[in-house]
């Protein structure tokens, strides 16, 4: 029998996510699920408002995250699902990569998938809410990459607890959007800032927030994974 | 050289679900090359034992050992077991070579693609290679599903109903490549209901009955016939 030496914990979890990426790029199911999603809300948030009270770049940041949270809920839906169909999981968990690396690798997965989502979506929003081009929306772009890496994190996370009840659909918004709360609230005070031609000074506090809630949602989901695999 | 420890050493083993005990008290030892088919009906707890003994379940009394390590935990004991299971622990929209190099990763074969190549061949459907799984019939996909397990060559096999969905000639394919695993030194559980099958390859055979092993054979001292109809007399008694 060979001598086996198993990938690290990050070549492992980088494994993984291409794994799911390329299933997602071979079905684009999700995909286009929460891309036409988040089209969809930002015209609906624009023909529903009216220009004459509101102008559209002061309504943007708010539309922002809204569709942002939606759409991630969207795609992280399909994380655990991957592997439920044929307990692909089960195969996972017998091999010898640690369960750090399952959690990593679909973390990291999910958090492509969404920015690939973004990608699309916050040119679109530029265009449809009249936002200025150049540094500020190039801020919000890394705000909105920030705040992915914590909710992909919490996400991906009750996504696993979610995916074998009956209620996966219901139970993984219920359960993650207190723990989004932090990361929004911070997210779209920068983001309102930003757009509104403030000084990044101003919006400094709240970018520690946004950065130390991050840095805690890895560690602790990290962490936590292992047991939510128990049966 | 052999090991100083049995190739798996399940000592005292129970497992409850809520109130309902699943396995109770189960003891095995297979040493290198020992083939154990396991007998039982439906619900006798074969399962849980299969899945207890592959570390995706924590036993709730006893222990379990391969090569004298615990699996949970031991990323080099773990990769010393193939499972094959009831559910195929594939990916529909990836094609069978990209399933089983996938699987080859994980354990961190070298030269995953030709050893993935190598393990299609072996159960003889290295032909639908690059067919997507999710356009396979469940007798091919069970193949697939079996050279993905056994890609990493195991020295434990943990196969549960792998004859399911299997027609002759995958049933042949299957039975070939388990004689040659165990004239290899692999160990290997068969969880099965078909008694001739089990016994064709096992060296020895149990049977499991409400959590229970309740009667323990050499398969070269048991005429398979005679020992079929006992079987079938304990099953519904």
């Amino acid at each position: 029998m060979n001598e086996l030496r198993a990938p690290g914990t990050l070549s492992a979890a980088w494994l993984l996510a291409r794994k799911d990426l390329a299933i997602e790029f071979r079905t684009r199911t999700a995909f286009f699920s929460a891309l036409v999603f988040a089209i969809l809300a930002l015209c609906i948030f624009y023909f529903a408002w009216d220009q004459s009270i509101v102008a559209p770049s002061e309504l943007a940041p708010g539309v922002l995250w809204v569709v942002l949270t939606f759409s991630a809920l969207l795609g992280l839906q399909r994380s655990f699902g991957l592997e439920e169909h044929d307990r692909g999981i089960d195969a996972l968990l017998v091999s010898p990569v640690s369960r750090e690396s399952i959690y990593l690798g679909k973390a990291i997965g999910n958090l492509l998938f969404l920015s690939a989502i973004q990608a699309v979506t916050i040119p679109a929003l530029a265009l449809f809410y009249n936002l200025p081009v150049g540094r500020p929306l190039l801020v919000v772009t890394g705000i909105v990459l920030l705040a992915m890496i914590g909710i992909v994190a919490v996400g991906t996370l009750f996504s696993a607890m979610a995916v074998n009840t009956r209620m996966a659909e219901l139970l993984l918004p219920m359960l993650s959007l207190p723990f989004f709360v932090p990361i929004l609230m911070s997210a779209a005070q920068i983001a309102t800032r930003t757009l509104a031609g403030r000084p990044m000074s101003e919006s400094a506090p709240y970018l520690k927030i946004l950065i130390a809630f991050d840095v805690v949602f890895v560690v602790a989901c990290t962490l936590a994974f292992p047991f939510t695999l128990e049966e | 050289m052999p090991s100083a420890f049995p190739a798996v050493d399940v000592s005292g083993v129970s497992r409850t679900f809520g109130r309902r005990r699943a396995v109770d008290g189960v003891d095995l030892t297979l040493h290198a090359g020992d083939c154990l088919a396991l007998f039982g009906p439906n619900g006798a707890g074969k399962t849980t034992l299969m899945r207890v003994v592959a570390g995706l379940l924590t036993p709730t009394t006893g222990s379990v050992h391969v090569g004298g390590r615990s699996l949970r935990g031991d990323a080099a004991a773990r990769a010393q077991v193939g499972l094959i299971s009831h559910q195929s622990m594939l990916y529909r929209a990836l094609t069978a070579r990209e399933n089983v190099e996938f699987a080859a990763k994980l354990y961190g074969v070298p030269d995953p693609r030709a050893a993935a190549m190598r393990a299609l061949e072996r159960i003889r459907i290295a032909d639908r290679a690059d067919s997507p799984v999710r356009a396979l019939s469940r007798g091919l996909q069970q193949r697939v599903s079996i050279a993905r397990a056994i890609v990493h060559e195991p020295s434990v096999v943990l196969l549960d109903e792998p004859y399911t969905g299997l027609d002759a000639a995958g049933g042949a394919a299957l039975t070939d490549m388990l004689h040659l695993l165990r004239a290899a030194g692999a160990s290997m559980i068969l969880v099965t209901h078909n008694v001739e099958e089990g016994l064709a390859v096992a060296s020895h055979a149990a049977v499991m009955i409400a959590g229970r092993i309740v009667r323990r054979d050499t398969c070269a001292l048991v005429d398979a016939r005679t020992y079929a109809g006992e079987y079938r007399a304990l099953v519904v008694a």
